[in-house]
């Protein structure tokens, strides 16, 4: 994943290592040529790809394609995460009111079986004061 | 010279002046890394004067071309021969990088010279630049790459956006 630049945001498979910095990378179905790219802009996702080191171009899309890789990515909560972050944006104020509306209803259920759980637990008995005018 | 950003790779050919003694004179021709293509002429005759009776008055570059890498996308380990000028002597060095391009590889060289040996460019003369096999390469700081298996963790990973958020409860996340 690549985070920031002007590829940023985009996936991209480490083809191979040029030095303690730089990495060759390459995404064919997610529009990164291939080129050198500095490790800090890079991030590690969970997906591994099984290719031979310096796989080409070509071979490298039917390899994405044939490993799903897209798919995998899809399924990640990162890439979930992702993808509401920029629905969130989107939104329209219409959307925000049905938001409120959806949010307002989930918490109704919710504060109705805790209220339901509180009254089950047994209250402890309440402390008796010592209260100076009461006892005479 | 001074290496400003990348440094290109340009094929100069240039000659004396035709005179009436020397009706045809040779041809010199040179691989120059420079800047652009101004300070590339300009080295072609800092080093033909030296190795050769030619001036800039008696003659004429007759090509000066930018010379593009034939394979960019593939990782080279490129020998560079040099000789540079330092406080008490000069000295012949040969060092190796890893790049994809030559010229990438000759800026390097540049800026790892400066970092090294405090050597600036106008004291630094490249000699030659070869791309290596990786079989023939002789620094140890190359050969480690030359693993199909490599692995190697990113440590401690700072934290480069101090602005977003400026300000904030919790430490960065480092570990990765």
């Amino acid at each position: 994943y690549i985070s920031y630049g002007p590829d940023a945001g985009k996936l991209a498979v480490i083809v191979d290592v040029i030095d303690q910095n730089r990495a060759l990378v390459d995404g064919p179905c997610s529009g990164v040529s291939r080129k050198q790219m500095n490790f800090k802009a890079l991030e590690l996702t969970s997906i591994v790809m099984k290719i031979p080191r310096g796989l080409r171009p070509g071979n490298l899309r039917k390899a994405w394609e044939k490993q799903e890789v897209q798919k995998k990515w899809d399924s990640t909560t990162w890439a979930q995460k992702i993808a509401n972050k920029k629905k969130r944006a989107q939104l329209t104020d219409f959307d925000r009111f049905k938001l409120m509306k959806a949010k307002q209803a989930r918490n109704r259920l919710i504060n109705v079986e805790f209220g339901k759980l509180r009254k089950t637990v047994k209250r402890p008995a309440p402390r008796l004061r010592k209260k100076k005018s009461v006892k005479k | 010279m001074k290496a400003r950003g990348d440094l290109k790779e340009y094929q100069v050919v240039g000659r004396m002046m035709p005179r009436p003694r020397d009706r045809v004179p040779a041809l010199y021709q040179m691989k120059i890394f420079a800047p652009d293509k101004c300070t590339a002429k300009s080295r072609f005759w800092y080093f033909v004067s030296q190795l050769k009776k030619m001036k800039k008055t008696q003659g004429e570059i007759l090509q000066c071309k930018e010379m593009y890498e034939k394979h960019p996308l593939v990782i080279k380990n490129v020998g560079i021969w040099l000789r540079y000028v330092s406080r008490s002597g000069i000295h012949n060095m040969y060092r190796e990088y890893r790049d994809l391009t030559s010229a990438g590889a000759v800026t390097q060289c540049y800026r790892d010279m400066g970092a090294r040996h405090r050597a600036r460019a106008s004291t630094i003369q490249i000699i030659r630049v070869e791309e290596v096999a990786a079989s023939k390469t002789r620094r140890p700081n190359i050969k480690q790459f030359h693993n199909s298996k490599i692995r190697f963790p990113l440590t401690h990973r700072l934290n480069r956006k101090l602005h977003k958020p400026r300000f904030t409860t919790s430490r960065p996340h480092l570990t990765f």
